[in-house]
């Protein structure tokens, strides 16, 4: 459903900030995949996901989801067919806007915004029992300002917010990274519940290789802008921490693993 | 005391016409989060467009509304600057109101002055003392107008996306809306509803001037700043906010028109209001600053 073809990306060309993020990444993914994405610091994966979204354009390669070509379509376009949730917990949501409001712009991913209220009674009541399923009291709490809750939840609510309207991609960059670990397993869980309802094809980028193990149908490593590795069905089963830890020495050639992989 | 309590109807009715100005820039300053300095420009341009129109005669309805599509316009060709030619907010305000300079001359046939008198024309608002409450009583209808239609507008799907194009613009782009398209929406319906204002103070004062606009972006923003300062803590509601803008520019004329009964010349007030604007800018960051010591300071106590 997703085609990634040859897909090369530098910032800052041509000057002393050169850095090569991507160089020549190839990756299809199947329908209702759920694949983990681990790596080091500055191995790419954000940008990896950047590329999916439009945020850069790419430098070479070209990205194909459902046989259509959105490598040249603007962000805002893509964004009918993705679901993001980004690290930082401020970037998914409008801070300054209500709860109902968030998920008002979200149910309107795709579609043409016009004249008409930007939430109907029938949404709100809707909205409600969304919210009602994250137990985070939330439901009653219709029109606070985002702004107000915590990390957790608003991260809760972009997880949310991303699964409306059926994207056919859901993009996850370490959307837990930002919290404490009681609510980062909670939103991972609700992650997992998300992903296995709607069966949605998911990637999602992490530093815990345990998560990175114990959830998906396949794990894809990556180092230096490209893809070294991808394992999938009963071989990624039976993964364990040290095997990646081995992988990953091994990748970056003697290179000790970065702390941050070191320690989860 | 008497005195001055008699000759604040004045400075209300005039701190109302700029209040409708300050939601123009309400609208870019806080909703969209950008400098706009068309501003200066787009109000000369209303009160051209207005007073031309009216003398040359047509009706002051047709004419304000005319008034507000040549703002929009102004405000388009900014909108275009900043999203088409990636040039910076601020300075793309800066070009369309030095084109506006020339083109507001050109509206006004080569004058840099028209006169519109009550005599031969039923304006709207007038300086006049003796019809000087029913001034205040239509800018009061106006207003309540201009804050009901923008309180709806910025609750629609198409609100909304601007809003939050100001609030959040990766998050915005993420949800697909297109952010450009909503900076210049937002620019547009600024400059149109300042425009509206410059057509409003032409009508008041009995004249349009290219130069009746320089500053409004400093007057403006102490409508919004003073509105925030004295208000915001009890008006949350986005249409209370509006009114508190309108509040603020009437305080700051207040203020004016007492700075001046104590001495001060008119030449020095555009010194005096920039002062006074820059100061309340700086309060939120002095404010953060002392925040900041004195949360560092407790932390330092506690590790102790
Ligand atoms: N906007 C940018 N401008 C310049 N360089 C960038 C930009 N974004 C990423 N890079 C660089 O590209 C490389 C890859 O970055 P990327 O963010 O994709 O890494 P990552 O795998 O997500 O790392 P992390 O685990 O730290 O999030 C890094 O060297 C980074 O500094
Ligand atoms: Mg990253």
């Amino acid at each position: 459903m997703l085609e990634i073809r040859d897909v090369h990306k530098t910032f800052n060309a041509g000057t002393i900030n050169e850095k090569k993020a991507l160089t020549g990444v190839n990756l299809t993914l199947n329908d209702g995949d759920f694949v983990t994405v681990i790596g080091g610091n500055g191995a790419g994966k954000s940008t990896l996901l950047n590329m999916i979204t439009g945020v850069y354009p790419v430098d070479k390669g070209s990205i194909i989801l459902d046989g259509t070509d959105i490598t040249k379509l603007p962000e805002h376009k893509r964004a009918k067919f993705l679901g993001r949730v980004f690290q930082d917990p401020m970037t998914g949501t409008s801070g300054g806007m209500q709860i109902d409001e968030n998920l008002a712009i979200a149910a309107r991913r795709g579609k043409f915004r016009s004249l008409l209220p930007g939430v109907t009674k029938k949404e709100r009541e809707e909205f409600k029992t969304l919210l009602k399923k994250l137990d985070l009291g939330l439901e009653n709490r219709l029109s606070s300002k985002v702004g107000l809750l915590s990390g957790g939840q608003r991260q809760a609510v972009t997880l949310l917010m991303a699964s409306m309207q059926n994207p056919k991609l859901l993009l996850l960059d370490e959307h837990t990274a930002a919290l404490d670990p009681q609510t980062a397993a909670k939103v991972l869980a609700l992650t997992e519940e998300i992903v296995s309802e709607s069966k949605i094809t998911t990637l999602m980028i992490t530093h815990n290789m345990k998560d990175a193990i114990r959830l998906g149908n396949r794990l894809i490593m990556m180092n230096n802008g490209q893809i070294i590795y991808d394992i999938s069905g009963e071989e990624k089963k039976n993964l364990k921490v040290s095997d990646l830890m081995e992988l990953f020495a091994k990748a970056s050639s003697g290179e000790f693993a970065n702390d941050r992989m070191l320690l989860s | 005391m008497i005195n001055f309590l008699s000759s604040l109807p004045t400075p209300v009715a005039q701190g109302m016409i700029w209040g409708v100005m300050a939601i123009g820039v309400f609208v870019t300053f806080k909703v969209l989060e950008l400098s706009d300095l068309t501003v200066d420009g787009s109000f000369a341009t209303g009160g051209a467009v207005f007073v031309v129109l009216t003398t040359g005669g047509m009706n002051i309805y047709l004419s304000m509304l005319i008034s507000f599509v040549a703002g929009c316009v102004a405000g388009f060709v900014t909108g275009i600057f900043h999203t088409k030619f990636g040039i910076p907010a601020i300075l793309s305000g800066i070009l369309t109101q030095l084109a506006l300079y020339s083109v507001n001359l050109r509206i006004m046939g080569g004058k840099a002055n028209t006169a519109i008198s009550w005599r031969n024309f039923d304006l709207l608002v007038s300086s006049r003392t003796d019809v000087i409450y029913e001034t205040i009583l239509v800018c009061v209808i106006f207003i309540a107008v201009l804050i009901a239609v923008l309180y709806w507008f910025f609750g629609t799907e198409l609100g909304h996306s601007i809003r939050s194009t100001g609030c959040n613009a990766a998050m915005s782009r993420a949800n697909g809306i297109n952010t450009n398209t909503c900076k210049v929406l937002g620019l547009v319906l600024s400059n149109g509803i300042v425009a509206l204002a410059g057509a409003l103070l032409s009508q008041f004062q009995g004249f349009a001037d290219v130069n009746m606009g320089r500053g409004a972006i400093v007057i403006g923003l102490a409508a919004v700043i003073i509105g925030e300062v004295a208000f915001g803590k009890i008006f949350r509601n986005f249409a209370l906010k509006l009114v508190s803008v309108v509040l603020g520019a009437i305080i700051y004329y207040i203020v004016i028109t007492i700075v001046l009964k104590l001495g001060l010349r008119t030449d020095d007030l555009k010194l005096f209001s920039a002062l006074v604007v820059g100061l309340f800018l700086g309060i939120p960051y002095w404010k953060s600053k002392v925040h900041f010591n004195k949360k560092e300071k407790k932390e330092v106590k506690a590790d102790a």
